[in-house]
């Protein structure tokens, strides 16, 4: 792969500077690397999705379904909510309108969650490692 | 005569086949309680009948029960860990329960129990209930951490828990909602298209060659329905390992 990218390396920076292009194609491979490696790590998510769409032409409808139940259902408990709260308290309308819009918060980190792009429950950024001890 | 008999919504009526009346409420056993019944029964029977000769070898159906084993055993360990295992036998059960009920639906005449939101609601309160009460059990107030998130701004941090609760109490409506009403629209579409096909089918010789077309959908719809119906208990099974999973490690 290296030799490969020899040629653009060198043709920018001419004759003389052969030693340099090698620390650039160094650092090139060095990135590309990370790059993979990276990528490997969000891997499992994409692999879970290939196993839905093993599934055949369901995938689509069925991933539509999903992420879909999963907004309404944030907005809908958190509606609930806040009208719990209204009928307990009596500060009607303000915990509907509040809880409304935290639901609808609630709703899009359900989707985004489900869809793989946001850590799981308790976890932050370091949520590879934890699933990397599991195992 | 046939244009009132099409009534796709007529299939999910409760009837009491005993009424039976306890202090005030209606405890009858109906064609829900029915059908629920016959799933446990052939589920149970099935996983009996199959595993009793205990052969090195597997037949054909103890097979079968052995890959049901070995695909919920799978799925759990993947998700929660071998800690997860204790939990075993209650997903097994859980995804038996939706399979067979899903399956037993697709019989014409029989009742869907899948299709009625408080069964289902049922079932995803018992698997949020079981989280919750583990989590509480085995971390104390150590499970309240799961609500909040790593590096997260303190000035932040009243609203993101409050959105992670609300995230979390919609959890068990989703898994209902989703298996509801998969089952619910699958089955009304599946009557809507049969019954295209007798109405047509009742206007003459034209109608009768037009309702090859309802036909074959109604066909292709319930080869559909049948993968539904896996997908789903499927489904059901994986989240509740994933949810199972937050009460064995909450917030690491």
């Amino acid at each position: 792969m290296a030799d490969k990218n020899r040629p653009d390396g060198t043709g920018e920076t001419g004759r003389g500077k052969q030693h340099e292009a090698d620390i650039r194609d160094d650092d090139l491979e060095r990135r590309r690397r990370d790059l993979e490696a990276s990528l490997a790590t969000r891997r499992p998510d994409r692999l879970e999705g290939k196993d839905d769409a093993k599934a055949g032409s369901m995938a689509g409808y069925g991933q539509a379904l999903k992420l879909s139940s999963e907004f309404i259902a944030g907005v809908v408990v958190g509606a609930g909510i806040g009208w719990i709260i209204d009928r307990l308290a009596g500060t009607s309308p303000w915990g509907l309108i509040v809880f409304l819009l935290l639901g609808f918060g609630a709703g899009v980190l359900n989707v985004m969650r489900s869809a793989g792009v946001v850590a799981e429950f308790g976890q932050g950024d370091n949520s590879r490692r934890d699933q990397d001890d599991k195992k | 005569m046939a244009a009132d008999k099409v009534d796709p919504i007529h299939q999910f009526h409760i009837n009491k086949l005993i009424p039976i009346e306890i202090g005030g409420y209606d405890l009858s056993f109906t064609n829900s309680a029915l059908f629920m019944v016959a799933t446990v029964v052939v589920a149970a029977a099935f996983l009996f009948l199959t595993t009793s000769s205990r052969s090195l070898v597997p037949g054909r159906l103890q097979s079968v029960s052995e890959m049901a084993y070995e695909f919920v055993g799978n799925m759990l360990r993947d998700a929660a860990g071998t800690q997860g295992m204790k939990f075993f036998p209650f997903v097994f059960s859980l995804f038996m329960f939706v399979l067979v009920a899903n399956l037993l639906g697709l019989f014409p005449y029989f009742f869907t129990i899948t299709s009625h939101i408080i069964v289902t609601f049922g079932l995803a309160a018992l698997v949020i209930g079981t989280v919750v009460v583990y989590g509480f059990m085995k971390h104390g107030f150590g499970f309240l951490k799961l609500f909040v998130p790593h590096g997260v701004p303190v000035f932040l941090l009243p609203l993101v828990v409050l959105i992670e609760v609300i995230s979390f109490v919609s959890r068990p409506v989703s898994l209902s909602v989703r298996l509801f009403a998969n089952m619910l629209a699958g089955h009304i579409t599946l009557k809507v298209f049969s019954g295209f096909v007798v109405s047509l089918s009742a206007l003459g010789a034209v109608g009768v060659a037009g309702s090859v077309l309802p036909l074959a959908m109604a066909v292709a719809l319930t080869a559909l329905e049948l993968l539904v119906a896996f997908l789903q208990a499927y489904v059901f099974a994986v989240l509740t390992c994933m949810y199972l999973n937050d009460a064995l490690h909450p917030g690491h």
